[in-house]
């Protein structure tokens, strides 16, 4: 931060302005509530800010920018704080397999307990891990496809640390018992609006800066990751809509009610899915993964089909998540047909993927960064053919309420989103720090077979449980009676549980390993000689855009 | 902007579009993608025919096959209930006696009063019956509102202090917090209530035996041996609902019990509560 | 076609319009004729709102999230009907902002959970899951009976329920306060009007067993208590039989 202009340095300084006197007041109107910690929180994260701003801006320290150059010193803070999310939300999401296996372990205390530490581990590996790494790489790919610099100095870390600020005040309140309850929406309305915020600042630095590209057509992660920010926008803003009980109380009633909340919140929820953790995330597939195998994207005519595909299919899928419940049966149907035509452009995206790896086959055996992003792609392909699957109303009969859907989950979470951001990280912390390459490939090697092992492990464990469970609760005997009371599916559970644990906790070791990789490659960055690419530069350097809109 | 070059791997020609070393190949869209998409759009549309789908306004496509989900699992409940037609008509006909020495139907027992005893009742009575601090035993032969089959039968139908108008009601006064004795009173009182059963007397318990007649005698008898028809407790056995130590029968003395066990008449049918009736009869049988 | 596609990709502004309008279809057709439908949510004439301890023990399953693990939604599935009860119905959950239908099920749905057991076998059970079932998973939830309930301010609560859409009465947020302290203590003054607003089958027990204390136990159990009990499912669905019938009157004219 110690190389803005003078401008940039009173917007940051405002910026942080701003937000510690909101943070003051909302602290003050909810002195009496969990929401006064939050404002607090809140003032002080901006006060902290207004003085390391402040503080630069006063030095003599201060070194102009340059502006030849891309700006990539948020998307190095957003790697490093995404993989801290990783570990922690990891090992919070292992904490809580293991209660299930122990459930005394909640210490009598209420933030101990399964239902307070879930969302922590959801939010926290979602939006903490997910969304950092997003945010990262969409700065990334955005600038190096586009051949300019970002749009803005400052933007880049309202974004980044406002988005934290978000994730910190979520996963902070579900310990203190703030919660809507919506799935993957549960931080409640000044957290909304915080991140509505943010989100805003974020589309219009991400359309400013494509808006200087040197190539006329947007290339497709861009597309993608257009997608990602203006759907979720859309999602977010609909899904939240509250009325608080005052500005002095955290909690809020969400505007819908029953049926129709029902189907907002999993219109929402699916598309969480659909656009945070696969748009975005194909988004970096389609650059990371062609940039390390060195081959071009097979079929640029198969990407049309396949984003349009998911951009339409995806947002109808949702009511897939209540058959046989008091949802309307025009809806479930609606939603299930969708959700199997959406089959279609999904496997084409793994598809285009593979079929990219073509003539780079040698290389993956290899490479496990790139061995990384191939298993993504296999992961995701079979992740949606599960979950086009699961849509189908009688095997939804089965699999829905049952550890089925969490196994579902945990093959898109681990073996899709999570390989890939691995290898797209792989790819790139040595390039952004200037190395030749990782400080360790075997620890690569390492982190991929622990991660895949552990999502194997957990993925198995959790098809067994659940269709274990869906089998047991649907059991009569001949005589036509019901032949497993509940809890003797719980009793049935517990030998899978433990694995699930277990595999989880694999994977939980695989990401302290890829953290501690990254860290020692940043650490050699520091003291070794910088062996800076000399090339990778903006074309268009901070100028506007030459190019705007191209004649036809 | 570059020119369209071929790639020598695949022999596809690129776009021509170049984003930072990034290129595409133009291949064609692979004719089993169309294909797919064209036959999954299919089956989309026969179900879109088949089955209530699209909305319009203040309705929505009824679907030739004019499908409800609430009709159906009402038709599939009639089909299991049909199954179990005969078992559960030899259940409502026969007679306490007669069915449990009926192999065939305590088979049927075993396993429907079974399930239904551990979706219902295990909660309180825990799975084998054996109860819980609060929750009486089942196996122990001691019955609070009698253990004839006529008995419990009509405990499950209306409950023990609940809001069903035939309710059985029986309370266990607050001695202490009504003020109705001291805490010495009250604790003489338990350490000779606790000797009825232990059959240790001390000093402190024998005074207590005249405060026992004039509060106590009046639901749970003379002798102490309790009195079904208001579902007072024997206190000269060794079974305790809220434990037998001095300490326990102090608590009980000072805040008094009203134990609630729920009215299942209109959860549970009447044949339904009759397997558990055998049910649970069998499990104390052993 | 392609060249179309062409065209678009080098526009960012017409490229965000277009994902706009292809990803908002789905939502809308979907989720709006949900508000125009009537048969969407059944007529139940009796339903009755959450008493403010009702409330205030719902906030409580929310905070500790309950839901995830314990649905309230019995499917039209058979065996669903017979573990758990009817089927639910979409009008038991109009009130419901937001519903807690749920989507996992590591303990047994909790839709038609209210009466079916006692008081203190709630209180016994969420202080020591395992001293009653030694099968459970469930976390301990000792500390509600050790916490006082926060009620001070359930008239905003109240308040605010009334903006989304429910009938709260003024009396009711009112009392909302003298409500919530009544219901778990029958000897107090308030049980009348108590009884008034909300209607003569209100629970009114000293739900943890303790009257001198109103804790959070009080208010999650008479949640608990409560769950299946807003309205009689049978009329309900009797009355939607009537309107089926042909009648006097035809809703084709409007």
């Amino acid at each position: 931060m110690r190389h803005f202009s003078d401008r940039d340095y009173s917007r940051a300084f405002f910026a942080s302005a701003v937000l510690v006197v909101a943070g003051a007041a909302l602290g003050l109107a909810g002195h009496n509530d969990v929401l006064g910690i939050h404002g607090l929180i809140m003032a002080l994260f901006g006060l902290y800010f207004l003085f390391r701003v402040g503080g630069a801006w006063f030095s003599d320290a201060s070194q102009p920018i340059d502006p030849t150059r891309y700006y990539d010193e948020p998307i190095k803070a957003g790697i490093v704080i995404s993989m801290l999310w990783l570990v922690v939300a990891t090992f919070v999401g292992d904490w809580v397999a293991w209660l299930l296996v122990f459930p005394e372990a909640t210490f009598d205390a209420g933030w101990a307990s399964f239902g307070r530490l879930r969302p922590v581990h959801t939010s926290g590996v979602i939006f903490g891990f997910g969304g950092n790494a997003l945010i990262a790489t969409s700065f990334h790919v955005l600038q190096r496809t586009s051949r300019a610099r970002l749009a803005d100095n400052v933007s880049p870390w309202v974004v980044i640390l406002g988005y934290n600020l978000f994730c910190i005040i979520a996963a902070s309140g579900y310990l203190m018992g703030v919660t809507a309850s919506k799935e993957y929406a549960e931080p409640e309305w000044y957290a909304d609006i915080l991140l509505t915020i943010v989100w805003v600042v974020y589309f219009i630095l991400y359309l400013r800066t494509l808006q200087r590209r040197r190539e006329p057509h947007i290339y497709v992660a861009n597309w993608y990751f257009m997608a990602f920010i203006l759907v979720v926008a859309i999602l977010h803003i609909v899904n939240n809509l509250a009325v608080p009980v005052s500005f002095g109380h955290a909690k809020s009633y969400s505007l819908f009610s029953g049926v129709q909340d029902a189907m907002t919140q999993w219109w929402y929820g699916h598309n969480a899915v659909a656009f945070f953790l696969t748009a975005g995330f194909l988004g970096m597939l389609y650059y990371y993964l062609p940039v390390r195998a060195q081959r071009p994207i097979f079929s640029y005519r198969m990407s049309i089909i396949s984003f349009w595909g998911i951009t339409f299919l995806y947002m109808w899928a949702g009511s897939h998540h209540l058959h046989y419940t008091a949802l309307p049966l025009w809806v479930q149907n609606l939603g299930m047909s969708f959700s199997l035509i959406l089959l279609v452009p999904s496997w084409a995206s793994a598809g285009n993927a593979l079929l990219t790896l073509n003539g780079a086959w040698h290389r993956v055996r290899d490479d496990a960064t790139l061995r990384f992003m191939m298993v993504a792609a296999v992961f995701y392909g079979l992740s949606t053919f599960e979950g086009s699957f699961l849509a189908i109303r009688p095997v939804n009969a089965l699999s829905h309420y049952t550890d089925w859907t969490v196994g579902h989950v945990h093959s898109g979470a681990l073996g899709w989103v999570a390989m890939i951001t691995f290898g797209s990280f792989y790819t790139l912390v040595p390039k952004l720090w200037n190395r030749p390459a990782m400080y360790s490939a075997r620890l690569v090697e390492v982190h991929f077979w622990l991660a895949l092992a552990g999502t194997i492990i957990y993925v198995f464990a959790m098809w067994n449980s659940g269709i274990i469970q869906g089998l047991m609760w649907r059991a009569y005997n001949q005589d036509g009676v019901l032949e497993y009371s509940f809890i003797e599916s719980v009793v049935a559970m517990k030998p899978y549980y433990l694995a699930r644990a277990v595999g989880g906790f694999l994977f939980f070791a695989g990401g302290v390993v890829g953290l501690y990789n990254i860290w020692m490659t940043i650490k050699q960055a520091r003291s070794d000689t910088a062996l800076q690419d000399d090339d990778d530069r903006p074309l268009v350097q901070g100028a506007p855009s030459q190019v705007t809109h191209p004649a036809e | 902007m570059s020119v369209p070059t071929r790639d020598p791997h695949s022999g596809h020609e690129t776009t021509g579009h170049e984003w930072n070393g990034i290129t595409e190949l133009n291949t064609p869209v692979p004719k089993v993608a169309w294909g797919a998409y064209f036959v999954f759009t299919i089956a989309a549309v026969i179900l879109w025919v088949l089955y209530p789908t699209w909305p319009l306004g203040e309705t929505y496509t009824e679907g030739v096959l004019g499908a409800d989900q609430r009709d159906s699992v009402e038709q599939q409940l009639t089909l299991v209930q049909d199954i179990r037609e005969g078992q559960e008509a030899v259940i409502a006909a026969g007679s306490f006696a007669a069915l449990q020495s009926d192999t065939s139907a305590m088979d049927y027992v075993h396993t429907a009063g079974a399930r239904l005893y551990a979706d219902n009742c295990a909660m309180c009575h825990g799975s084998g019956g054996e109860g819980a601090k609060g929750f009486p035993s089942l196996v122990d032969d001691q019955w609070l509102w009698g253990g004839t089959p006529d008995d419990i039968m009509e405990t499950l139908r209306v409950g023990i202090n609940t809001e069903h108008p035939e309710t059985r009601v029986s309370e266990m006064l607050a001695f202490g917090r009504l003020g109705i004795l001291s805490y010495e009173e009250r604790r003489d009182l338990a350490n000779y209530v606790h000797s009825l059963s232990s059959g240790e007397s001390s000093v402190t318990a024998a005074k207590a035996g005249v405060m026992f007649e004039t509060q106590c005698s009046a639901c749970h008898g003379q002798d102490g041996k309790g009195v079904q028809a208001v579902g007072a407790p024997n206190l000269t056995d060794p079974f305790w609902i809220y434990g037998g130590s001095v300490g326990d029968i102090q608590l009980t003395l000072r805040d008094g019990r009203q134990g609630v066990m729920p009215n299942w008449n209109e959860r549970l049918s009447e044949t339904e509560r009759k397997l558990l009736t055998l049910y649970i009869l069998d499990l104390g049988a052993d | 076609m392609l060249n179309k596609h062409a065209k678009l990709e080098r526009s960012a502004i017409g490229f965000v319009l277009a994902i706009m309008v292809v990803a908002s279809i789905g939502g809308l057709v979907e989720i709006a004729p949900l508000f125009t439908i009537d048969e969407t949510v059944e007529d139940a004439p009796d339903m009755r709102t959450y008493t403010p301890l009702e409330l205030a023990g719902r906030n409580i399953y929310i905070r500790e999230g309950c839901y995830a693990c314990h649905s309230q939604m019995v499917r039209t599935l058979q065996d669903d009907v017979e573990r758990f009860g009817h089927y639910s119905l979409a009008v038991e959950s109009q009130y419901d902002h937001p519903m807690l239908w749920g989507s996992k099920r590591t303990g047994p749905d909790l839709a038609r959970v209210g009466e079916k057991y006692s008081d203190a076998w709630h209180v016994a059970h969420l202080e020591d899951p395992r001293a009653l079932v030694p099968e459970s998973v469930m976390p301990a939830y000792a500390w509600l009976s050790r916490n006082w309930l926060e009620h001070e301010d359930m008239g905003l609560h109240l308040a605010a329920l009334r903006k989304v859409g429910v009938p709260y009465s003024d009396a009711m947020i009112e009392n909302a306060m003298a409500d919530a302290k009544a219901q778990a203590n029958p000897d107090s003054d308030g049980t009348d009007g108590l009884r008034e607003r909300y209607g003569d089958a209100t629970n009114i027990r000293v739900f943890d067993g303790n009257s001198d204390r109103l804790t959070e136990m009080d208010a999650l159990v008479a949640y608990l208590q409560i769950l299946g009990q807003l309205t009689d499912i049978e009329a309900v669905k009797q009355s939607a039989l009537d309107q089926t019938e042909p009648g006097p009157t035809d809703q084709g004219e409007m």
